[in-house]
């Protein structure tokens, strides 16, 4: 009969309306500043630099290379490359960024600067809450506010964060395993040329 | 005591009246009245407001506006202030002069209305012979305002939704009519008043409303859905539809005078509540005779503000119609529809007391409504739609 599917609507809507006193599950609106849901792992939107240690200027995994710069799609990354150089992490001298910045009001979040880094030194927040009163300024992030401790980057992404560790610990492993057999190879040739008279093979170099 | 509470605002109006010499007690008393309608409606109308946000949002299991004040029950300030501190645009080539007219004409429009409606027993602002008749002029007129804000915007959104919003108050126009006709036929009065004096009687302990007959029942039926369709309100809400003309005849408005509108709309709605009340509720009469102490505007602004909830529970729940089934709605079925009930209530007068003439007009509505919906529902495809694309 014409009519029925307007009541049944109107007891669909008032069995709502009533329940919604009664059933807190009916009820899904999260209360955002007073409750929060804790994001999931995956969560990603700005990125930030990676340091290990304690010191976040001396600890600074990024070498300044400059690839997450070029491959940038917004251009929202301004990077200066240090005159010296100073060791890394496993010891080696490198450069280092005396200017890195990111503008997040150009950041689109896409990653591709976390995808392009070879030395594991900028990765993805889970920060939101980043709005200021300063449109301009207060938007545009230097190296100091960018840079978090390993130990956070294990607190936001804790999977994502021990398979990097694995890989540079691997890393590690197979340089101090090269530099040890370099170390070896070198010590053997320099028994073996103390075994052998000096005289026999002709200087190294050419002197 | 029941009694003075019942009369307590015509006292009060008496008393403060009577400070002033003779001369002046008319016109202070009607000055009075005025203000006091154009103080309390709007009071009603932040209440309405918030009441909506709150139902709709437990209707679709939300929590709606909880932030300002405890319970958000402050909302309706915050709202008003905003809108009173809003920048105020009119349109580079906009009508000025009607621009600025069209919504002091709807809130003017829709405040006379409440010149004839009695709010409690001896609360009328003026007694008119043919109030029903002056109610339905001025709520006319409020077409003429809707109008002159879609032309005079000159935006395409709010022309369609003038253009639309003309049709369907037009069509409804006439339903609403001709279903208070039959009140008028039944009690031989178009004076408000006296149409509420004659339902204010009892049979045993219950109440001779018009609501309570076949051809009453089925007229505030018909007269509910052209009073929703008559103020805009969804299902009916095609002339505002957001998304379809952004917001109709009102897109270009900001500032005070969307509030304006905004006010003017629920004012309607109260007004138009209001009628129905009078005309099939039994306006400020108790539902029952045992009833009859409690003062007669509690039971007034009681039925007004049921409708009210029922408006917003139809608000929660119905989608909106498209415009060619709006009109053949209007015209093929709500329309005949009251004639038939017209002529069922003339049956009804003329059949005298007894049970044959409540078995003999049920019987014609009853199967009028389904026959008619059948015929109605008979050429329509429910079921998939099926789509066709071009070549």
């Amino acid at each position: 009969m014409l009519g029925e599917g307007i009541l049944k609507g109107l007891a669909e809507t008032a069995k709502n309306f009533a329940g919604s006193f009664v059933s807190a599950e009916r009820l899904t609106t999260v209360e955002y500043p007073e409750q929060r849901i804790a994001p999931i792992e995956a969560t990603r939107d700005f990125p930030f630099l990676v340091y290990d240690g304690e010191d976040w200027e001396a600890g600074m995994r990024c070498v300044s290379c400059q690839i997450c710069e070029k491959e940038c799609p917004p251009k929202c990354i301004y990077i200066e490359k240090s005159k010296d150089k100073k060791p890394d992490a496993l010891g080696k001298p490198q450069f280092y960024p005396t200017r890195f910045d990111i503008d997040i009001s150009v950041c689109m979040s896409c990653q591709i600067c976390v995808e392009v880094c070879p030395f594991e030194a900028i990765k993805m927040d889970t920060e939101f809450e980043l709005s200021t009163t300063d449109r301009f300024g207060g938007l545009l992030h230097d190296r100091k506010q960018l840079s978090r401790s390993n130990e956070y980057y294990h607190r936001i992404h804790p999977t994502e964060a021990a398979e990097v560790d694995a890989r540079l610990a691997e890393e590690k492993a197979k340089a101090d395993a090269k530099a040890k057999a370099a170390a070896e190879a070198a010590a053997a040739k320099a028994t073996a040329a103390a075994a052998t008279p000096p005289a026999a093979i002709p200087p190294v170099g050419g002197a | 005591m029941s009694a003075t509470l019942d009369q307590i605002f015509v006292l009060i109006k008496q008393w403060i009246v009577s400070f002033l010499p003779v001369a002046w007690q008319p016109v202070a008393g009607i000055l009075l009245c005025v203000a006091a309608i154009v103080s309390v409606f709007p009071g009603l109308f932040a209440f309405t407001v918030l009441l909506e946000r709150k139902g709709l949002g437990r209707m679709q299991n939300r929590i709606g506006p909880n932030r300002v004040g405890p319970f958000g029950i402050f909302q309706p300030i915050a709202d008003g202030i905003k809108s009173l501190t809003k920048e105020d645009i009119v349109p580079y080539s906009a009508d000025g002069v009607v621009h600025f007219l069209a919504p002091v004409v709807l809130v003017v429009a829709v405040f006379l209305g409440f010149a004839v409606l009695p709010m409690g027993r001896n609360m009328v602002l003026v007694d008119v012979d043919a109030s029903l008749l002056f109610y339905f002029a001025i709520g006319a007129s409020t077409e003429l305002s809707v109008f002159m804000a879609g032309w005079s915007s000159r935006n395409k959104y709010s022309l369609l939704g003038a253009m639309r919003a003309v049709a369907q108050m037009i069509s409804y126009e006439v339903p609403l009519l001709m279903s208070s006709v039959a009140i008028v036929m039944m009690t031989g009065s178009l004076s408000l008043v006296k149409i509420v004096e004659v339902q204010n009687h009892y049979s045993g302990i219950f109440p001779h409303w018009f609501i309570f007959t076949p051809w009453g029942f089925v007229g505030f039926v018909l007269y509910a859905v052209a009073a929703t369709a008559e103020t805009n309100r969804s299902p009916f809400d095609l002339p505002e539809g957001e998304s379809e003309l952004v917001a109709g005849y009102f897109t270009e408005y900001s500032g005070f005078k969307f509030a304006l509108f905004f006010l003017g709309e629920y004012l309607a709605m109260f007004s138009i509540s209001g009628l129905g009340a009078t005309l099939f509720l039994g306006g400020w009469s108790a539902p029952f005779s045992f009833l009859t102490w409690i003062p007669s505007w509690v039971w007034f602004f009681g039925k007004v503000m049921t409708s009210i909830f029922v408006f917003i529970w139809m608000r929660g729940t119905l989608p909106r119609l498209r415009q060619d089934q709006l009109m053949n709605f209007a015209w093929k079925f709500v329309l005949p529809l009251t004639m038939i009930n017209l002529f069922d209530a003339a049956i009804w007068r003329f059949l005298g007391e007894g049970w044959l003439r409540w078995v003999i007009c049920s019987t014609i509505l009853l199967i009028a409504y389904i026959g008619m919906g059948r015929i109605g529902m008979s050429r329509k495809h429910f079921g998939p739609r099926s789509y066709r694309y071009a070549e």
